[in-house]
């Protein structure tokens, strides 16, 4: 059955000046939103509009110019914590997802796990979400383990009920939404469950915040990492959340000025939170960009981008099926799973069909997608994957589906 | 026709020469390239100081797989102290198209295979 095409659910496409570009003759569909997104007007016009009226360093400055950028920052940070559910002091700018995470494997991880513990992950993990907890095992003389990922691509919490009662898990890492399967993990009852015997959860919302509701008071992770550029955002800033008590206990990841109350040359005391954990000058022009990032995403609504997100992936779902020799990977089911979709062509290999696409100005991914556990998993050397974001519409699967197509020609297949 | 995808480039990815394993060797390397995570090994028999016989095996893009089966026809018969000092020019050269920046690691995989086999250099050619 074929879903009705109906007029895109959202249609804001003019906002975001790169997708005017073409190439060759033909318009740009970018679909590779889950490596980064493109940013709409008003972010860009947000940054352009700091560095042209209003920079200035932040925090201690005691002129106008200052006072205005620490409002601005600041101001931003306060609007991103209320989109998601969490409070101004414990949303901690860092510089992205993988820094938010080795924030926690450092400065919780180094003081709370030791010999004989263990970190619980998951196989559909991206690098970021793995090799932190590798470097901290490796030190510390813990155990890293995996919960493994089913055919259709979704964890088991039987198979994590019976590792959480072997009584060794200090915290358990997991993906809110898989960057190749586009599994949506029931977060909330993992934490629930990790939280029953005493381990700590740590949550990856690279792929969550950027396009469905997400609410960390409902939540329940003690630590919640994401990224501001796949969030319409600018690159370099990302975004720990973290329960109080957890960041008043933890020691400082990162030296330097504006994570101190004061330094002496015997010693330092810590600044308050959340500046403890913001060592050196803050991403100034990223926080205020990401904050016009999250306006910009709160007008739209996330209840809408989600179930734009949904249509556009179902229709993909549906399409790319109809190309001969093609294996798409991850839930069947639209409801399961973000706006992501990879897969494999007989005969082809998805570099091959991501060169081929970009002749047709079609911008897919192709590799392991930071995700090499999880290609082995799935007996795949690499996939090649398309994402969309709120710009995406429809007639961009036409287009992905017939440069696929056009492929298999090139090859005779 | 395709510029990249040319007919004899994709005979040769369908159909490569010179795959498989071979039983027993001399020389052997394996090395895949990291960002797309093409895999290529090597399996050298040597005679008086020549490539008698040799089987590539891996898996990865039509480029990385046909350079690697119209490399390995050039391969056979040449001294191995000769090996290390085959250019990437001479590769690009010998596939006859034009390979982009991005796509220039996965034409010289079968070079560095080759290269470190010889010597155990696991460095890229230049």
């Amino acid at each position: 059955m074929t879903t009705a095409a109906t007029e895109p659910l959202v249609d804001v496409r003019a906002d975001f000046p790169i997708l005017g570009r073409e190439l060759e003759g033909r318009r740009l569909v970018y679909l590779d939103s889950a490596a980064t997104s493109q940013k709409p007007e008003q972010v860009i016009q947000a940054i352009d509009s700091h560095y042209r009226r209003t920079n200035a360093n932040v925090h201690r400055g005691v002129y106008a110019l200052a006072r205005e950028a620490t409002e601005l920052f600041e101001g931003a940070r306060e609007r991103i914590a209320r989109f998601v559910g969490d409070s101004y002091e414990t949303t901690i700018f860092t510089k992205n997802a993988t820094e938010a995470i080795n924030l926690v494997a450092y400065s919780w991880g180094r003081g709370n796990v030791g010999a004989g513990d263990e970190v619980l992950i998951t196989q559909m993990e991206h690098h970021s979400n793995i090799v932190p907890w590798q470097l901290l095992c490796e030190q510390t003389g813990a155990t890293l383990r995996y919960l493994s990922v089913s055919e259709t691509g979704e964890l088991s919490l039987d198979e994590l009920d019976a590792v959480l009662g072997e009584g060794r898990v200090k915290l358990v890492g997991v993906a809110h939404v898989s960057n190749v399967l586009g599994t949506i993990n029931p977060v909330a009852e993992i934490a629930a469950r990790a939280r029953a015997v005493g381990a700590l959860t740590l949550v990856d919302g690279s792929q969550a915040v950027p396009q469905m509701p997400v609410d960390l008071s409902e939540l329940g992770a003690d630590f919640y990492a994401w990224t501001g550029h796949k969030a319409l955002g600018p690159t370099g800033v990302g975004v720990l959340h973290a329960r109080r008590e957890l960041l008043e206990e933890m020691p400082p990841f990162l030296g330097g000025g504006d994570m101190i109350s004061s330094v002496s040359f015997e010693g330092s005391s810590w600044n308050e939170l959340p500046f403890k954990f913001e060592a050196g000058t803050s991403p100034v022009a990223e926080g205020i960009g990401l904050g016009a990032a999250i306006d910009y995403l709160d007008a739209i609504g996330m209840e809408r981008i989600r179930a734009h997100e949904r249509d556009v992936t179902a229709y993909a779902l549906e399409r790319v099926a109809e190309v001969e020799g093609l294996r798409a990977f991850g839930p069947p089911d639209p409801e399961r799973r973000g706006g992501v979709v990879s897969f494999a062509i007989d005969g082809i290999h998805p570099h091959d069909l991501a060169e081929l696409c970009d002749r047709q100005a079609v911008c897919i991914r192709a590799g392991h997608h930071c995700a090499q556990p999880l290609m082995r998993r799935m007996d795949v050397p690499a996939t090649a994957r398309a994402s969309f974001h709120v710009y995406n519409a429809r007639e961009d699967v036409d287009r992905l589906v017939d440069a696929l197509r056009g492929a298999r020609e090139v090859f005779a297949l | 026709m395709d510029a990249l995808y040319r007919d004899y480039i994709l005979d040769h990815y369908k159909n490569p020469r010179n795959f498989g394993t071979l039983e027993p060797h001399d020389l052997d390397w394996h090395d895949h390239n990291p960002l797309c995570g093409d895999e290529l090994g090597v399996h050298v028999h040597v005679e008086d100081g020549r490539v008698a016989d040799l089987r590539f095996h891996g898996q990865g893009c039509a480029i990385s797989q046909a350079a690697a089966s119209i490399v390995s026809e050039e391969l056979i018969g040449k001294r191995v102290d000769e090996l290390p000092e085959l250019s990437a020019d001479w590769l690009i050269d010998l596939l006859g198209i034009d390979i982009s920046p991005t796509r220039r690691k996965c034409a010289l995989l079968s070079l560095k295979v080759m290269r470190g086999a010889s010597t155990g250099d696991a460095s890229w050619p230049e």
